[in-house]
């Protein structure tokens, strides 16, 4: 743990970037948040029609208030808008068909705002609510309330470091935050816990074996014999993943690359931060004693 | 030894029970001595009944509409009209005229749910399948139209009431003027004295206005039949016993209390008409879920053939068990889904493949443990157990906080506070699915392979 300063400066260069992209630009919500309307279409163009986004942008702009169209497979568009009824989508869809070609809808939601609000809220409060279980927990089977806190610290750096990776996706590539995307932060947070619950163990399991050894030895220790599954597992999983984000669905996409970065944060933040942590409480606990003396 | 046996064959007999119930429709057709033999090989159906519960499955796995296609409408209820003590009821009947509309439009397994967020009474609607979303709109979106109905008939009096369905066909109805506008509400009470005790009978409470003019048509129809219409279908045609008065009448009959309290359902729908307004909409074609489905089946077969190959080239025969025990564990889970039964989603399936990923998570924690043990000079009977126990803590820990989280996702008490969108709790359930039964595969199904496997050579 002599390095314990390096690794809490690896994790600052993430944690840094991220909160200035947080605080300066926050997260692009999604329809699910802000309310809206997506539609997906498929066109068949004409013989003497050639497809292009300023065009589908220029014939629907008039309809409806436009946030975003994109173009994602060469005839695949997805139009992103204000609110709109099914009586504007036949509108559009039939503009569309008269002007460039045959028009297939291959996806229409439409999201009250109301609905996105209560989602955060009670995303929110899940989130609250595992992380004190899972705190309590932690506590509870490692007899210190310091396992409980570090752990969730941990925790909350990974779910830090990818919320505010996806803030400066969201400014440089437009990527949203959507229902799916607080799943994938439910499932950093379950993952990181486990992880970092591994490495505990082996704290644990050695302060029984060598009663000896200072706290930092023993947290060494721990940590060099945990690493080796650490790496492995988190390798299993990303192979999944990797599978995942390149042969997988559209609509899964960035759902699976925040799982990614979840999951490789997740790994070092439970040898490089979860362990680390705890050195440096004992550390605190100790100079707080002796200036008290 | 024997119990090892034991073990070994139940474990193989769960694989073949998973293998059956996983079983896809393959057609036979065998040509003998110019004999056709066709038939189906298919996985079985449940109908199980005990006592007065009964449990029905038929193992068909269920496809969210992401999946398959179809359309999501939420729709919120406008309750402003209505009293707060009525507003349950209201809701209910709301939902069970939207039910009533859906089943008449013919959709199959379609989804017809209330749902209450803080002030804002909600009706959720699945139909799967269902293309043509404006006509469903059309149809579903539409208040409920209550109204009451004489016989305008001569010689009513010859006729046998006893069949409604039978004299709605023969009998022309005609409109009263009373709707359902001038019943004020319906309740299921039961019946005192008079003949029969305690019947389940169905109170109709008119309002001021409506009590005049149901006085008016029970006097002129004394010993014939009001019928009531719902949305222009017959619900009920009780014959008039007495001049009614005071705007209270019951409906008596023989019904069972599921009966009565139906048809007070279907009467507060006329009687405590709610508006409904579309808040969230979403229409998914078939073509889009197959292809969703078609290539996460690509990626997690790929990405099963990374995780199998890494564990055998990581651990050798050890990694090859952990494989074995890997697809146990996918036939279980799979077996699982259809039981409960899991809607799968697109998020669920993701929550499923990455499941996978983290199944091999206690092999690899006990493997890498056996390699500490054996470096540590320990034979290899005493290191395979010593591995498997102290691994335990850790697993068993580390997936407990799992298990924490799936189940504040899930929010299995409906809590309202929490979650309760179909598309984190799905795949929430299938997180906890996953790690239970990896804790299964994970552990005693490769303990038993290795003990066995390991011992013979």
């Amino acid at each position: 743990m002599k390095y314990k300063t390096l690794y809490f400066l690896f994790s600052l260069l993430f944690l840094i970037p991220s909160s200035f992209f947080l605080i300066k630009h926050g997260l692009k919500p999604a329809v699910d948040f802000t309310g809206g309307t997506i539609l997906e279409i498929s066109i068949t163009p004409k013989e003497d029609q050639e497809l292009s986004l300023d065009k589908i942008t220029n014939l629907v702009e008039d309809t409806v208030i436009l946030n975003q169209a994109i173009q994602q497979e060469n005839n695949i568009f997805v139009i992103k808008a204000q609110q709109f009824d099914q009586e504007t989508n036949q509108a559009i869809k039939q503009t569309l068909e008269d002007q460039l070609g045959e028009v297939e809808e291959t996806r229409f939601e439409t999201v009250g705002p109301t609905m996105g609000k209560e989602l955060i809220k009670k995303t929110l409060i899940g989130v609250f609510i595992a992380a004190g279980f899972i705190l309590v927990f932690v506590a509870t089977r490692f007899k210190d309330k310091k396992y409980g806190i570090c752990a969730i610290l941990a925790m909350l750096h990974d779910t830090f470091i990818t919320v505010g990776i996806f803030s400066y996706l969201g400014v440089t590539r437009g990527v949203e935050v959507d229902a799916l995307f607080v799943t994938a932060i439910l499932t950093i947070l379950s993952f990181s816990v486990h992880d970092t619950i591994v490495v505990y163990d082996r704290i644990r399991e050695s302060i029984k074996l060598y009663p000896r050894l200072s706290y930092t030895d023993l947290v060494n220790k721990a940590v060099t014999e945990t690493l080796g599954r650490s790496v492995n597992n988190s390798l299993t999983i990303i192979f999944m993943l990797l599978a995942l984000y390149l042969l997988g669905g559209d609509t899964t996409k960035w759902f699976v690359f925040a799982l990614l970065i979840g999951t490789i944060s997740g790994t070092y933040s439970s040898t490089f931060t979860a362990a680390p942590l705890l050195v440096l409480w004992e550390d605190l606990k100790a100079k707080h004693h002796t200036s008290k003396v | 030894m024997k119990l090892l046996k034991n073990r070994l064959f139940q474990i193989f007999l769960l694989v073949l029970i998973c293998i059956y119930i996983n079983l896809p429709n393959i057609p036979i057709n065998i040509n003998i001595f110019n004999k056709n033999f066709s038939t189906t090989i298919s996985h079985p159906s449940i109908n199980l009944k005990l006592g007065s519960s009964t449990f029905t499955r038929d193992l068909n796995l269920k496809k969210g509409l992401d999946l398959q296609g179809g359309t999501h409408l939420v729709l919120e209820t406008d309750m402003s009209l209505i009293e707060e003590l009525d507003k349950a009821n209201a809701l209910e009947s709301a939902k069970e005229i939207i039910t009533r509309r859906v089943d008449l439009y013919g959709v199959s397994e379609s989804i017809v749910k209330t749902s209450l967020v803080k002030d804002s009474y909600r009706i959720i609607v699945e139909l799967p399948g269902v293309q043509e979303v404006e006509q469903a709109i059309n149809l579903i979106g539409q208040t409920a139209q209550l109204d009451f109905r004489e016989d305008t008939s001569q010689d009513a009096n010859e006729v046998n009431y006893a069949s409604p369905s039978a004299f709605a066909r023969v009998f022309s109805f005609e409109s009263t003027g009373l709707t359902g506008k001038d019943l004020k509400k319906s309740l299921v009470s039961f019946s005192s004295g008079q003949g029969a005790a305690n019947q389940p009978v169905v109170g109709l409470e008119f309002t001021k206005e409506g009590s005049e003019k149901f006085a008016d048509i029970t006097s002129r129809n004394i010993n014939r039949p009001v019928a009531i219409f719902l949305d222009n279908q017959l619900v009920t045609a009780p014959t008039v016993n007495e001049e009614i008065k005071d705007g209270r009448a019951v409906i008596s009959g023989n019904f069972t209390p599921e009966a009565a309290s139906e048809l007070s359902i279907q009467l507060n729908a006329g009687a405590l008409p709610v508006p409904i307004k579309i808040i969230e909409q979403k229409n998914i074609s078939a073509t889009l879920g197959q292809n969703s489905i078609q290539k996460s089946i690509i990626a997690g077969s790929v990405g099963l053939g990374l995780v199998m190959l890494f564990m055998v080239l990581l651990y050798g025969l050890n990694g090859l068990l952990a494989n074995i025990a890997l697809l146990i564990y996918g036939l279980i889970t799979l077996s699982i889904y259809k039981l409960i039964p899991v809607t799968l989603t697109l998020p669920g399936i993701a929550g499923f493949i990455l499941s996978v990923g983290m199944a091999v998570d206690s092999n690899i924690l006990i493997f890498e443990r056996l390699k500490e043990e054996l470096r540590s000079g320990r034979p290899f009977a005493v290191a395979l157990e010593l591995g498997f126990g102290r691994a335990w803590d850790s697993i068993k820990d580390a997936n407990i906080a799992t298990i924490i989280t799936s189940l504040v996702l899930i929010n299995p008490f409906n809590f309202s506070f929490l979650n309760t969108s179909g598309m984190v709790r799905g795949f929430a359930i299938t997180l906890l699915v996953g790690v239970i039964i990896s804790l299964f595969t994970g552990i005693i199904v490769t303990r038993t392979l290795m003990r066995r496997i390991r011992f013979r050579t």
